[in-house]
């Protein structure tokens, strides 16, 4: 089956290739039935392959297929190829499964809109470049899903754009998201003068030849990569497009803002592991703007009111674990907590949605409240998701998580502070969650009375998903049991081929060299539990039984919780410094560069030239007695000329 | 016939001119099906052209090469090679479809401005085919004339103004090129006792470095006027706001790479050292360029001027690759004046729909356009995603090659350069959002028709083009490789320019070798 690799990506591009050519032409079930059947073969085709990987002995996993040769110039070469290992075995399963339930559970929730066919034309173009993403065997065919997906998630954020607000948030998102691509080029270029090829295989084999490890060659290309990472991941200082993004239908923000695209930085780095591997200071800056991208959203995820916006923010935050993981060298832990992640975040942003569409579209958590009896399998499964985000034993965010904060104070590139903050992290997430879920399902009820008469549960097309998604949140951890439970990581062994080479660089850095000893992984471990157990105790007080103490706090710090109200006034502040400023540089360009000074300069030598013009036609007065006064000038001037010379 | 195609592409347009002279003016309707048949003639020869074309041949094809005034040295001379090649297929399809796109547009003085427009088919042509620098001046000067009445005579409110804006600035460099054509031909007849205008056989010829400074400052003028380079760019958004949309289609697609073309063919094997010495004046304008165009593009009002201004930037692009002076910057630049051909000319035939059911350009006049043309919108999409460089459109395949070869020349450069593929999306998205998504909040917009299938046909070629380079340069590069190799080896052959193995000039890397026998390695490994 393995020549049929090509299949995974090509079968959603036929989708949207049958859909959007018909647009408006096909009845709404054969839509349908293209949209999610294309992605159900994928899935299917995704799930053989995997077991045939699997089938094969640890170091022989990887399958590459080279389709075309598609830019050739010089000794430049790249080519239309795939290449299928564990990892993008893994990023295939999670992309094409959580696709797959999307789609389905789109069916339901985007049933009225008149942009029905448009929509699904546009989902199978993202799950193509997805997959494109994951399975291309060089960068550059990445890049080619990189922007895919940045062009997939501008059309859908912006899929309702006669509101001004998704037009512009889906403007925003491709805009910041360029600012990453910049780096991600300067990064290629580097690689390809370099190395001499821009393929995955080749550079793993010649770049611990070309780059001195921990030189400052490979730490500006790894920190030119990540540059891309930060636009795509939502990462410190590019993340402001992915809150506006929740502009874009619901089923769009679990999809593509949550379990997949955002994650592309991600599968990026842990993909060119070899590479960071040489570089323990780009490792370092990596791990620094993860940990502070995780506690600085979770802090504003504390005080936003809209549902959607604080799962966003929580996406944020979840995506600086996966980079602090990956910063501290475990890129496993990191790719891990990517799938969980996909798994409850696509769970909670579509029990958002179950919750936005029982609400006639109300996103706005303190008009809700009680509405655990009137949609119950949204209610469980959402809180199935809520348990697992924050870390509850069992489920699988605690198994994930837990592993990224044992890594990142046990490897040998962590650090204790990395911990703390983490730990942290950790905290502020359990407790914005349960507010989240107490605002939302208990206590007063809130709305008017109209959209109380309106409240129901979603259809089966919509609870199905989010039913198997919570079975996947819970049971998708256990694969990746830690050691001290006595369990076996299968998750570490079956990333371990991609990953061995990367591992082998520094020998010299003993991975665990900070004395990992199981007492005090046991440790850390129970008093992160703790910290979870007394968020959600508070929250619990806050916004359950003593809601008047909530408000009273907030009064109290007014002033901070305006300051994460509006997240830190970073919008505000990148307005200030760096569009306006561009505007009017710009304008002054056009206005007086290009009008006045460089137009003025020819307009003046031409008004100069017909000045003179007149001054020479002036001498052409036809009165032969000033031609006959000329004349004799002249002739005194030439004579007197030559007599000299 | 194989041996005469080249003539036959070119003068087959002026052809069909004469034949218009013969129809009586007011038969507006045989005017336009001769024009049409003429110019699909035209391009179907041209076909034919690629069709027999050697992709892999070192050299000149398909050379005719007849003395003409033996005294003077002039030869009727033409020969192509894959540069030219490509220019003249994107010539007559952009010919054709601005023919097929004026029938509606046009309405006073039909018979003039056919042959106009065929003159110049034929003008633009000749440039490409022309071997024989006495020709090529010809030509060049040719297409002037039809351009200028097509600005002035068809032209919007200001044509006047732009027209003679146009023609005075193209004038003045064409005079200096003029001036040193004549030094070059004596020069030559004191060098070799005879006269020639042949460029093959003045490429031969030994310059003394002033010498080669000069001309090629007088050369460079002619052609950075009409690239246009900063700062001598600013006849060509008057010029593109008050021309028709043909005129638009035609200055953009195709009159604007007579420019680069005359860097590449002319300046480049002729004055090697000069070219040297001018990398970086040259570059750091195509940088001011890039990032120049961009910024004025994201504040202009008209859409027309916008996409002018976007042009400045992108033909900057082209520049900065060009005198990348390595393969991979050349033929993305070659590849570039290509996409550039289709990504702008698409654009503006597209303004040019909507300007004719709304008789503005302003962007502020539109909004919400999405919902009343959607047809119209998803190309509109396409479009504007192949001018920002999208993957899988024809624009990333140059615009990546030129940032590579330029990585590798010189590392700033680059950074500065791809800093525009930012800015890119900027004023280009911005414009999409303001006239295709919001509310239709202007009365007029609401009855606007979607695209008609004349419409959809001329947009159509040109959409299949974005993908096709987008998704399979191959065959293009193909054709540009060998051609770019040639340049670089005539800009060799004076033996005062170096070039590496892999044809680049002034390498940056030291150990180029080390590296070579690295990939080798891996190459032998890898199987």
């Amino acid at each position: 089956m393995a020549e049929y690799l090509y299949l995974i990506p090509i079968l959603p591009l036929a989708g949207f290739i049958i859909n959007g050519l018909l647009l408006g032409r096909l009845p709404k079930p054969v839509v349908t039935l293209v949209g999610c059947g294309s992605v159900a073969l994928s899935l299917a085709l995704s799930l053989t392959l995997f077991f045939e990987l699997k089938a094969l002995p640890a170091d022989a996993r990887m399958i590459e297929q080279v389709l075309f040769t598609w830019i050739a110039s010089g000794n430049f070469h790249v080519s239309m190829g795939l290449l299928l290992d564990p990892l993008s075995a893994v990023m295939i399963l999670v992309v094409s499964g959580v696709g797959f339930l999307i789609h389905v559970y789109s069916v339901g929730y985007m049933h009225k809109d008149p942009g029905y066919g448009r929509f699904f034309t546009y989902l199978n173009l993202f799950t193509f470049s997805m997959l494109t993403l994951v399975l291309a065997d060089n960068f550059l065919l990445m890049f080619v899903g990189w922007e895919g997906v940045g062009l997939c998630s501008y059309l859908l954020i912006g899929f309702w754009y006669h509101k001004k607000s998704a037009a512009d948030a889906g403007k925003k998102a491709f805009i910041v998201n360029r600012i990453g691509d910049f780096g991600f080029l300067l990064g290629m270029f580097l690689i390809f003068w370099q190395v001499g090829s821009l393929n995955f295989v080749d550079i793993n084999a010649i770049a611990p030849s070309v780059f001195i490890a921990g030189g400052g060659l490979i730490t500006l290309t790894c920190l030119l990569l990540f540059v891309g990472a930060t636009g795509k991941s939502a990462q410190i200082p590019l993340f402001v497009w992915l809150p506006d993004a929740m502009e874009g239908p619901t089923p769009v923000s679990a999809l593509i803002h949550a379990a997949t695209m955002v994650t592309a930085g991600v599968y990026m780095i842990a993909r060119s592991n070899v590479l960071y591997m040489m570089s323990p200071d780009a490792l370092f800056v990596v791990a620094v703007i993860g940990a502070m991208t995780a506690l600085f959203a979770a802090t504003i995820g504390l005080a936003q009111n809209d549902i959607k916006r604080v799962l966003a923010y929580s996406t944020v935050s979840q995506l600086g674990y996966m980079f602090l993981a990956c910063g501290v060298a475990a890129f496993t832990a990191g790719i891990f907590h990517l799938m969980t992640h996909a798994f409850f975040k696509a769970l909670l942003f579509l029990g958002s949605g179950s919750v936005i569409h029982a609400m006639s579209d109300e996103q706005d958590m303190r008009k809700m409240g009680g509405l655990k009896k009137y949609i119950p399998v949204t209610y469980w499964t959402f809180l199935i998701g809520t348990l697992a985000i924050a870390g509850i034993p069992g489920l699988s965010g605690f198994f994930s998580k837990d592993e990224i904060l044992w890594k990142s104070y046990s490897s040998g590139f962590g650090h204790p502070v990395f911990w703390v903050i983490g730990f942290a992290t950790a905290g502020l997430t359990a407790f914005y969650m349960f507010r989240l879920v107490y605002l939302t399902f208990h206590g007063r009820e809130r709305m008017d009375d109209q959209t109380k008469s309106h409240l129901h549960e979603s259809p089966k097309s919509m609870t199905v998903p989010l039913m198997v998604l919570a079975l996947l949140s819970i049971v998708g951890g256990w694969i990746g049991m830690p050691h001290i439970l006595g369990a076996t990581n299968h998750f570490e062994h079956w990333l371990e081929p991609v990953m061995a080479q990367g591992k082998g660089m520094i020998d010299t850095h003993a991975l665990m060299s900070a004395g990992g000893n199981a007492g005090l992984e046991w440790g850390l471990m129970i008093a992160s539990v703790g910290l979870v157990l007394i968020a959600i105790f508070i929250a619990r007080m806050f916004y359950n039984r003593k809601p008047e103490l909530a408000t009273a706090w907030q009064t109290r710090l007014s002033g901070l919780h305006n300051l994460l109200l509006n997240k830190y006034y970073v919008d505000e502040i990148y307005g200030a410094v760096i569009v306006r400023p561009t505007v009017y540089f710009s304008l002054f360009l056009w206005k007086v560069v290009d009008v006045v000074l460089i137009d003025g300069l020819i307009n003046g030598l031409a008004v100069i030239y017909s000045d003179l013009s007149e001054f020479v036609r002036r001498g052409q007065s036809g009165r032969v007695r000033t031609y006959a006064t000329l004349f004799a000038v002249g002739v005194v001037v030439l004579i007197a000329v030559f007599m000299r010379g | 016939m194989e041996s005469q195609i080249l003539t036959l592409v070119t003068f087959f347009p002026l052809l069909g001119a004469a034949l218009l002279l013969l129809v009586p003016k007011e038969r507006h309707d045989s005017i336009k099906s001769i024009s049409l048949i003429i110019s699909f003639i035209t391009l179907l020869l041209s076909f034919w052209l690629y069709a027999m074309f050697e992709p892999l041949a070192n050299g000149m094809q398909f050379e005719v090469n007849i003395p003409w005034i033996a005294s003077l040295g002039i030869s009727y001379h033409l020969g192509i090679d894959g540069i030219s090649l490509l220019l003249i297929v994107l010539t007559t399809v952009l010919n054709l479809l601005a023919i097929l796109a004026s029938f509606n547009s046009i309405t006073e003085g039909v018979k003039g401005y056919y042959i106009s427009m065929l003159l110049l088919a034929t003008g633009m042509l000749g440039v490409f085919c022309s071997l024989d620098l006495f020709m090529f001046y010809v030509f060049w000067e040719v297409m002037l004339i039809p351009m200028y009445f097509i600005i002035g005579l068809w032209g919007g409110v200001r044509r006047i103004y732009a027209a003679i804006k146009f023609v005075l600035f193209t004038m003045f460099g064409s005079l200096l090129m003029l001036v040193a054509i004549l030094y070059i031909l004596f020069e030559y007849h004191s060098f070799a006792g005879e006269y020639t205008f042949d460029m093959i056989r003045l490429a031969q010829m030994p310059l003394g470095h002033q010498a080669q400074l000069w001309l090629f400052g007088a050369f460079a003028l002619a052609f950075a006027i009409k690239v246009p380079l900063w700062p001598f760019h600013t006849w060509l958004p008057d010029a593109h706001v008050e021309a028709p949309t043909a005129g638009s289609v035609i200055l953009a697609g195709v009159l604007l790479k007579m420019g680069t073309y005359g860097f590449i063919r002319i300046c480049m094997p002729m004055f090697p050292e000069a070219t040297v010495t001018f990398v970086p004046y040259i570059s750091v304008l195509s940088l001011i360029a890039i990032v120049y165009g961009a910024l004025v593009a994201m504040v202009q009002k008209d859409v027309k001027s916008l996409v002018a201004f976007s042009s400045v930037s992108h033909m900057g692009f082209v520049m900065l690759g060009l005198f990348a002076l390595n393969l991979q910057g050349m033929e993305g630049a070659v590849l570039q004046m290509i996409n550039h051909g289709v990504s702008t000319g698409a654009l503006f035939l597209i303004v040019g729909m909507i300007y004719e059911r709304r008789h503005t350009r302003l962007i502020e006049q539109f909004g919400g356009l999405a919902k009343v043309m959607p047809v119209f919108s998803v190309v509109f999409l396409i479009v504007t995603l192949s001018s920002i460089g999208l993957p899988l459109t024809n624009g990333f395949v140059g615009e990546f090659l030129i940032l590579l070869g330029t990585f590798k020349a010189n590392v700033w450069y680059a950074v500065i350069a791809a800093s525009g593929v930012i800015l890119s999306a900027c004023y280009m998205l911005w414009m999409y959002q303001r006239i295709f998504y919001g509310k239709v909040t202007n009365k007029e917009n609401e009855g606007l028709l979607d695209l008609s299938i004349r419409e959809k046909i001329v947009v159509l070629p040109l959409l299949l083009l974005v993908f096709w380079i987008g998704i399979y340069p191959k065959p293009l590069l193909d054709r540009i490789e060998p051609a770019v190799k040639q340049v670089i080896n005539q800009m060799g052959r004076s033996g005062t320019v170096k070039f590496d193995e892999d044809f680049s000039i002034e390498p940056v890397l030291a150990d180029r070798a080390a590296e070579h026998e690295l990939i080798v390695n891996v190459e032998s490994e890898g199987k």
